[in-house]
Parts: structure tokens; sequence; C-alpha cells
């Protein structure tokens, strides 16, 4: 039994459908192909000295010589890899990339948390406390990220050096942080200026004060954008090579800078593989970084441009 | 000295060159709803800011409950604000928000869930303490950025444009529930719009203001009937009032005669002073103050004109017509079966319209 029910709109007449009817129907067309293919060739042609990378790793020396660059490896070995780790030189000392990843590792941690403590406050200071000349203060801050670094490192190494900072991991710490400033403040302040003026105004009324607005109602607010200047800095200030040579010292020598020093090291044998298991091991922070946090940092720069 | 509830005094506000309140006075009993009325721009919530501590002014002083605070913080001014954009902590549940004041300042917690409570009870949230404000519609926001301003037991409650945010039929609900809510608590309201509906029904005085300037403080029923200047008039009102431009005439019998001739007799209408010889005068009538059909033939004017325009509008109908080659409005009854073209016959008294000289603007 079939019992077709239709209820006509009131006052309208009713109508007999024709033609296309209901959601539209998905088909694979030549263009969409093309696409794909386009993609998938892209994506490929990328991927290729990564791949090159990994499997120039898993060789032994002799195998490399042979050439065939796109290889699986014959023999495979992961020897290179605990050589780069442990044991591989960079001048006199054979320790291999350890210690720089340690160094790197404090350095990031560090000059990340203090970077965006500061800029978060900056910012928050910017847009909701509307001291006199905020906005030539702002202006002066985002010039910095126009200045380029070659220009300021020698009056920065004459600053440190009279401070008695120079070769220790607060110089290089504090050179991380000074020169994120002007792109996290940046950040945060477009944040904080996207949240309704009206909240900070309630929490004046109930009696908040800087440091309790702070913290109690913007820190929370400003997870995603947080998340956003973390992986900014961590990546940012993981791969820097300038400033680790000139800044940090041998103490603190960042993995980056050791990284180079182990593939120019120009006595005895080129070992490709441990050079390629090197920088692999070194990107694979950053690498990591991107992998777990794209998601999230699509919808923090999604958040800042979507205004609430 | 009497004692007002809120009392400012030659307020001035400047930024850089823009002047934006004007040696502004302004007295309020205690217990009164007062509305902020104008449309934007024109100061309003400048001065609501000002009276909240939010915005540092550039002369004058305010006093809240006969003390000075024109130096005070926010907190201290004895003050609770209700925004139009709710501005709930969107981290925090409800009741979080409603007691996020109450910690700051230290209270007890049995006197800050005695607060919640009471509040909560008052607007009917109690089952919404658990939720964050996503999770609540905006009539629902608004009622919990309402119990925000409550939980502080202030003196004076400041309303920032607080339904605007919201749609046609939330909005006299909200309404009706503010004026219910400052009758059981007799608090002193100032509420700022630019809904004259909302200032109409709430306020027990209105003020309209514009370009910084309070235009007049009265009363609805005043400000509706006998507004002091053309701007007032203009303002308050939907549909809005008619205007005739033409000359106030002195004679045995005054009479108001339009730019085209038409003679209207003003016997009836009470002026402020008595009329100095002939003045170049608008006449304003409002709609609903015009008749039509068998009740225009008692009224002191009356005239016949063709229909332009008809729009119903369920309760009554507007009839758009011209008079003395002016457009006019005229308010009739819904029910009434109009047509564009057809002649009718209108009528009104003037003792119940408005003259303002045409060169002040003011009320004659």
């Amino acid at each position: 039994m079939t019992l077709s029910v239709r209820t006509p709109v009131p006052g309208n007449m009713e109508s007999v459908l024709s033609g296309p009817r209901g959601p539209r129907k998905h088909q694979l067309s030549i263009a969409r192909i093309g696409i794909y293919a386009f993609l998938v060739m892209s994506a490929l042609f990328f991927l290729m000295p990564f791949w090159v990378m990994i499997v120039t790793s898993l060789k032994t020396l002799p195998e490399i010589r042979e050439g065939n660059l796109f290889n699986w490896p014959r023999d495979l070995t992961i020897e290179p890899w605990i050589n780069a780790w442990f044991n591989a030189c960079t001048g006199r000392d054979c320790n291999g990339l350890r210690p720089g990843f340690w160094n790197s590792v404090k350095i990031t941690a560090i000059a990340t948390v203090l970077s965006i403590t500061i800029a978060a406050i900056n910012g928050y200071a910017l847009s909701f406390w509307r001291y006199r000349y905020a906005n030539v203060i702002f202006g002066i801050l985002v010039f910095g990220a126009f200045v380029p670094y070659q220009v300021v490192i020698y009056p920065l190494i004459i600053v440190m050096r009279e401070l008695g900072l120079f070769s220790t991991l607060a110089s290089i710490v504090i050179i991380h942080t000074i020169f994120g400033m002007p792109i996290l403040t940046l950040l945060f302040r477009n944040f904080f200026a996207s949240l309704p003026m009206e909240m900070f105004k309630a929490a004046r009324i109930d009696g908040a004060g800087f440091w309790q607005i702070f913290f109690r109602i913007m820190v929370p607010m400003a997870v995603p954008i947080t998340v956003v200047a973390v992986i900014l800095q961590l990546t940012g200030i993981w791969n820097d090579f300038l400033f680790g040579t000139v800044f940090a010292g041998r103490q603190n020598m960042p993995m980056t800078v050791q990284l180079n020093n182990i593939v120019q090291t120009t006595t005895g044998v080129r070992e490709y593989n441990v050079h390629m298991a090197a920088t692999i091991l070194t990107a694979a922070v950053p690498l990591a970084v991107y992998f777990i946090s794209g998601k999230w940092f699509v919808r923090g720069i999604a958040a800042g441009a979507v205004k609430g | 000295m009497t004692v007002h509830s809120v009392s400012i005094k030659d307020l001035s506000l400047q930024y850089g060159n823009t002047q934006v309140l004007e040696n502004l006075n302004l007295d309020i009993e205690q217990g009164e709803f007062i509305v902020l009325l104008g449309p934007s721009g024109c100061g309003k919530s400048t001065l609501l800011n000002c009276i909240a501590g939010l915005l540092d002014i550039s002369d004058g002083q305010i006093f809240i409950g006969n003390r000075n605070v024109t130096w005070e913080e926010p907190k201290d001014r004895g003050i609770g604000m209700v925004f139009q954009s709710y501005a709930l902590y969107p981290q925090m549940t409800v009741e979080k928000n409603l007691s996020f004041g109450l910690k700051v300042a230290g209270f007890k917690k049995d006197e800050i869930e005695r607060r919640v409570k009471k509040a909560s009870d008052m607007l009917q949230i109690q089952e919404l303490l658990q939720r964050k404000p996503v999770e609540l519609s905006g009539g629902q926001r608004q009622r919990v950025a309402i119990g925000r301003a409550l939980v502080r037991e202030a003196d004076v409650f400041l309303f920032d444009e607080p339904l605007s945010n919201l749609d046609a039929k939330l909005r006299s609900d909200l309404r009706v529930e503010i004026k219910r809510l400052h009758q059981r608590l007799k608090n002193t309201m100032i509420y700022v719009t630019h809904d004259q509906i909302e200032a109409l029904t709430l306020a027990n005085r209105i003020a309209i203001m514009k370009d910084g300037v309070i235009q007049q403080l009265a009363d609805p029923h005043t400000i509706y009937n006998r507004p002091v200047n053309l701007y007032v008039a203009g303002f308050i009102g939907s549909p809005s009032m008619n205007f005739l431009e033409g000359q106030l005439c002195q004679g045995d019998e005054d009479v108001f005669i339009t730019n085209n001739g038409t003679v209207i007799p003003v016997a009836s209408y009470d002026f402020m002073q008595p009329l100095n010889g002939n003045t170049n005068a608008v006449l304003g009538i409002r709609p609903e103050h015009i008749v039509t059909g068998s009740a225009a033939e008692e009224m002191p004017f009356k005239v016949e004109v063709d229909i332009d325009i008809v729009e119903p509008m369920g309760s009554e109908t507007l009839v758009w017509t011209k008079l003395a080659g002016r457009s006019l409005t005229v308010s009739c009854d819904g029910d009434q079966q109009l047509e564009p073209g057809q002649r009718i016959l209108l009528g009104f008294n003037p003792g119940r319209g408005s003259l303002f000289d045409a060169e002040s603007t003011q009320r004659l």
C-alpha cells in the first residue's frame, strides 16, 4: 500500500515538478581527473628529493658510489643513522648530533615560551589598554619585521659583549625573543582586536585589573592563536642557522649549526649516507610539528580571519 | 541640597578636536528609569561609558549616590552594566560568568552562592547555570548578562542597547521583562537605545540627544505630544510627524497659512508664549491625529484629498496623500477599504499638533 500525502502551500497552486530535482549528481569529469593527475604529479615531484635522502641514508657507502640514486638499498643498514646521532665528527669532536639536538631543544623551548608570553601581553595591552602613543609603539614594533637580520647583527654582537652575555644560552634566547616580537605581537594584537571590546569593559566593571583580565579572560580565549604562535616560533627557531652560529657559542651550538659542520667537514671520505641521516634528523622536529599541528595551524589562521 | 541618584555636571568630552559631549548636565532621581535616545553617533553610548567610568572625561563631574566618582574606577562606582553584544566570558559557564565579579571582589563563597541563586531565580536561568554562553540563545545570553549586573547589587544599572542584537519577538519579550525587573528592584536605571518604542515603553523620562547635546528631557507623553523643537518632533513617532511650512498670522483669530495658501485655524493651539506679529513657522501633525470620514466633519480644519499610496500594516493602514503641496501620511483604521485615487475627507485639530519657529526650530 502506498500512501502519498501532499501538503500544498495554502493560497498557492501546486505545480507539477519536471526536469532536474533533488541533490545534484556528482560525476568524475575530465577536468577533475586532470586536476588530480596534476596534484599527484606535483606531490611526487616534491617528494622525490626526500625519497633520495631516505634511501641514501639507508645504503652503504660502496652502494652509493654505484650511482643508482633512486634504487631501494640492496643491503639495508641503519649504521649511518646511529653514526649521525652518536659519533659523526664536527671538527675534532665526534659526538654526533646528539648534543646539538639538546641545545636546540633548550634554545627553542625557552625562547618560544618567553617570546610568546611577552608578545601576548604586548598584543593584549595594545588592543585593550589604549594608552597614549600605543599606535606609535605598535608601528615601531611592526617596522622591526622589515629590518633585515644581517644589518643589526654586528651592533647586537657589541651589545651582547657589553652585557657580558655573548656566546651564552641567554644571548641566543634573547635574540630569538627580540626577533620574534614584531610578528608575534602583530598576531596577538590582531587576535585580541577581533574580540569584542565590550567583553573587556564588562570585565573592568566586574573589577578585574590588567593581569586578572589577561590571565582569567584573555589567555583562555587565546588558545588557538597561541598554538599558531607556538608553531611559528618552534619551526622558526629550530630552523635558524644565522643567529645560532653567531650568538650561541660552542657550548650551545644548535642542531642546524652542527649539521652544517658535519656536512662541511672536509677531511677523509664524504659519508653521504651519514649526512643524509643527519639532515633528516635535524628536519624531523619541524616536520613533525607541521604534521601534528596541520589542522590546528589552519584553524588558527582561519580563526584570525573570521571575525567572531 | 537634594540627593540625586546620578548627577552629571558640566560634562565635556573631546577626542582630539572633536567635541563629543559638551557641557552636559543631567540629574537622575533615585529609582528612575532614564532612557537616552538618539541616532547613532549622537553621544548617548559615550555618555553611558563616561558614567560607567570606562571613558576618561575631559571636563566636569559625575556623582553617583551623592558621591563624586569622577576619578573612580568602574568597579568602585556602584554600577552594573549590560552590553549590546552581551559580552559574556565565552570560556566560563553561566555560573562562573555571574560569579566572576564577586570572586574578584573577594566575596565569601556562600555569599556568592546566595547572590547567584537570587539573580538566576529572578531571571529564570537556573537550569542554564552549567552551560557555556555558546550553548545559549541570544535571549538567554542577554538574561545572563543582566544577571551579571544583578549580582553586583548595585544602585545604578546601565544598559547599552541591550536588545538591539535580538530579533523583534524576543526584543519585546525582554523589554517587558526589563520593565518588570525595574518595578521589582526600584533601582535607578539608565538605558541607551536608538529604538523609540523601547524608549517610550520603558522610560520614566527620556533624554533625546543629538550631536552630544540633550535636546529634550521629559516624560514620554510630553516628548511625544509636546516636542520642544523640530528635531525631537521628527525623531519621535513612527510613522513620523507630517510637517507643513508656512506663516503664522496674528489676527482676530490666529491662522496658519501654508506656502501655497491653505488656511489652517490655530485657535485651539496652546502657545508657549503669546504670539508677537507674523512669523514663519512649521506646523507638525502626527499621522494618527488626522481623522477621516465623518469624524473629520467636526474638526477645526478639514479638506478633501486624493489617496496616492495605501500601506496596510495589519492593525492600521497608512495612507499617503498630499496636502498643500506636501506629502502627508495619515494613519487610518485597518478595516477601512481604501484604494489609491480614491477621494477622502480628512481633518485634524491643530491643537494636537505642534508649531515651530522656522528659524530657531523651537516650539512656539
